[in-house]
């Protein structure tokens, strides 16, 4: 089959690309680039994506597909059908499943379920078994198993020892840990530490709970000279710190959510658990320091931390409700508004955290807009304005704070592994 | 004159007008419980559901006898002998009770917020009788009220807050409704036991109690919770009374003495000594009759107000 795409802008700062033009796609793949004359190709399917960016497809590098064993929360494929729908072609599936990923069945598991999908779906091995933070999981196996890096995600790794081993273990793989940053004797909390958890009378969790572990990890990836990447930073030291890491020459890399950069902890105000996430939303001069840090690249990707959970589970009392947002459907949508639109991050730099950069630090191709090559493209409107109805998401779950919020920016469609995703509908191409 | 709100969450935010209002019809009811028969009509045909889903004896009790007081029918309902140990969520719960047509409801939970949250599913009027480390309004306004009842008013007093301030309800009740009606409010404790950002809500805080005792018209000392998380945030009981415990030795140091109230159960030889506890300058069971009365006030102008 035969795709015609006409007169989008191609945009992808690895290839200096930055044009508009036409694309000839033909079972999945980039045939031609260029002014293309559609009465050539009467049984071509033809958009007119005029005004419209067409980037390498956007990656999501941090999201719980909660499959196995919370397909009430999510599956594979419900959140393979959450990341198209936002303008994802691929992510990284966290190891917090049950049972956790620390063997290589599972691995082989999530990744069979999504093999026929247009979504590429990376699962992340854990780092200790159960992750338990007390015995090594196999990670070699479970990267043979196809398993891109390796997390206890939910909680750090819980002591410098073993993280020491792990690190050291995973080097000969030049594999990379994802850490959770957060010190466990500060943990437990169930919001920020400040004067709004003061006011609210709820147990919280201070920056510095991240801090320690962000300041932990980087010091012994400079000892080992291994590498460490720092999801969902938070905190402005933390990024501070990553900031003064990267001068040094240390490997570390790190991710931000778009709560962390759109929203505070004043949110929290009115008890609604949409807004009780770990890390937890922080203060308004952390949200400046996320910003600054994605202009200035010491945070080089955005990832939702994609966390869903069902109407019951969140509909609780604060304390006892779970922590996490879902963010795959919104992503794309609060990038553009409060960082494309506020003009703190150019179209390319986007592209690069969206991209680029999450399929480098995790060792994965990037796709390259060129004639011969897989079509894996994310087609957006960088101006178009809707709202967030969370009726409408294609997760299994709704947790999400951002329903009835005005956005500008929206994903128009997807193309990957010969398929394509537009207008609420996945095809073959 | 109506109140200007609904629901009784907490003391943030309620005007001045409103707690004076609560605090003026207290005086009426305080009147009525001096009477033979303690009882009258007010509120014949509401129905209050007290929903405790942490134990506590004093304010079910004081809530309970406010509401028979007042000739409201009333129902304990309380977390052991409750369905949520089988599993039923709290909005399901609610929903439950509400559904065999209450009118008001008296709440108290472990965790900060729930009262917000039965706004949300419920109807009817909700009474915050503690949640979490958040508020607990009644108990503030029945600790004005034993104030104004001592020095007239509140306007311009000094008044501090002794003990765990973090993990107290009491605290925050205090802190807010006594800067709405004019006093200065302050905090006494070992700065493990004082929340983070605390002066950001215009309090002072005393880390000597001979300061807090020199300084201060008031103090409102608080249980030290030897059964919750008081544990980890001071070395020992021994040196928490050694160094914060109010006794008449310390009291005797300063010709001015502070008004001690207590929101109890008292730890005798803790927070306060036996001498001070049963002294000259305490009003803690003041405060328990009063208690009955501020609540009455407070179901019966939330309850007349449809």
């Amino acid at each position: 089959m035969q795709i015609i795409i006409k007169n989008v802008n191609l945009i992808n700062p690895q290839q200096k690309l930055n044009k508009k033009t036409d694309l000839l796609i033909e079972s999945g793949i980039i045939i031609r680039i260029g002014d293309i004359d559609i009465s050539g190709y009467s049984d071509a399917e033809v958009y007119d994506f005029n005004g419209k960016y067409c980037a390498p497809g956007f990656y999501d590098m941090h999201v719980h597909l909660r499959e196995p064993g919370r397909e009430d929360k999510e599956t594979v494929i419900s959140g393979c059908n959450a990341a198209a729908a936002g303008g994802f072609t691929g992510v990284a599936a966290m190891p917090n499943t049950t049972p956790a990923a620390d063997n290589a069945e599972t691995i082989r598991f999530v990744k069979e379920k999504a093999q026929n999908h247009l979504v590429d779906v990376d699962p992340v091995g854990a780092v200790t078994m159960e992750r338990k933070g007390e015995s090594l999981a196999p990670m070699l196996e479970l990267s043979e198993a196809g398993a891109v890096a390796f997390s206890d995600d939910g909680t750090a790794v819980k002591s410098a020892g073993i993280l020491r081993k792990a690190m050291e273990y995973t080097k000969m793989i030049n594999g990379v840990i994802l850490e959770h940053c957060e010190e466990e004797s500060l943990a437990g909390g169930a919001m920020n530490e400040s004067e709004v958890s003061t006011h609210l009378g709820l147990p919280s969790i201070p920056t510095i709970a991240e801090d320690l572990i962000v300041n932990r990890d980087i010091i012994l990836a400079e000892y080992l000279d291994s590498r460490i990447h720092i999801s969902h930073i938070s905190s402005k030291n933390a990024v501070d710190m990553v900031r003064q890491a990267k001068k040094k020459g240390i490997k570390v890399t790190a991710e931000v959510a778009p709560h962390h950069f759109s929203l505070t902890d004043e949110s929290v105000k009115g008890y609604d658990t949409n807004y009780k996430m770990n890390p937890p939303l922080r203060q308004q001069k952390d949200l400046d320091a996320m910003i600054e840090g994605l202009k200035d690249g010491t945070i080089d990707c955005i990832a939702s931390d994609h966390a869903p959970h069902t109407i019951e589970e969140k509909e609780v009392e604060f304390i006892y409700a779970p922590n996490g947002i879902i963010g795959l459907e919104t992503q794309l949508g609060l990038v553009l508004t409060e960082l494309y639109h506020k003009k703190h991050l150019s179209l390319e730099q986007i592209v690069e955290k969206l991209s680029i950069n999450p399929r480098k630090v995790l060792g994965l191709k990037v796709p390259i807009i060129k004639e011969g090559e897989l079509a894996n493209l994310s087609i957006f409107d960088a101006d178009a304005e809707w709202t967030v109805d969370i009726k409408k998401f294609k997760s299994r779950s709704i947790n999400s704070p951002y329903g009835g919020k005005k956005l500008k920016g929206k994903p128009v469609a997807v193309i990957n592994k010969a398929k394509m995703f537009t207008n609420g509908e996945m095809k073959s191409i | 004159m109506p109140l200007t709100t609904k629901h009784l969450l907490g003391l943030e935010g309620v005007t001045r007008e409103d707690i004076q209002l609560i605090l003026d019809t207290a005086t009426t009811f305080r009147e009525v419980l001096e009477r033979p028969i303690k009882k009258v009509p007010t509120l014949k045909g509401k129905t209050v559901v007290n929903l405790f889903f942490e134990n506590s004896t004093r304010t079910r009790i004081s809530f309970e006898l406010a509401q028979k007081r007042l000739s409201a029918d009333t129902v304990n309902f309380s977390a052991s002998q409750s369905s949520t140990k089988k599993g039923e969520t709290l909005k399901d719960t609610v929903r439950n009770i509400e559904a065999m047509k209450v009118d008001m409801i008296v709440v108290r939970h472990e965790s900060a917020g729930v009262p917000n949250f039965l706004t949300q599913i419920s109807k009817a009027n909700i009474i915050n009788a503690g949640d979490g480390a958040h508020e607990h309004p009644t108990q503030g306004l029945l600790d004005m009220y034993s104030i104004r009842e001592k020095y007239g008013k509140l306007e311009g007093l000094k008044v501090c807050i002794v003990g765990d301030i973090t993990h107290s309800r009491v605290a925050l009740s205090n802190i807010y409704g006594l800067k709405t009606m004019g006093a200065k409010v302050s905090v006494c404790g070992p700065a493990s036991m004082i929340p983070w950002d605390i002066e950001k809500l215009g309090v002072k805080v005393f880390s000597r109690i001979d300061d807090a005792i020199a300084e201060n018209d008031v103090l409102n000392v608080l249980r030290i919770q030897l059964e919750r998380k008081a544990g980890a945030s001071i070395p020992s009981i021994r040196e928490y009374h050694n160094f914060f415990g109010i006794t008449r030795e310390r009291l005797e140091k300063h010709s001015k003495k502070p008004l001690i109230l207590h929101p109890g159960p008292i730890n005798r030889g803790v927070e306060l000594s036996s001498e001070v506890a049963d002294g000259p300058y305490q009003v803690i069971l003041d405060q328990v009759t009063n208690g009955v009365a501020v609540r009455m006030a407070v179901l019966y102008l939330l309850g007349t107000m449809n």
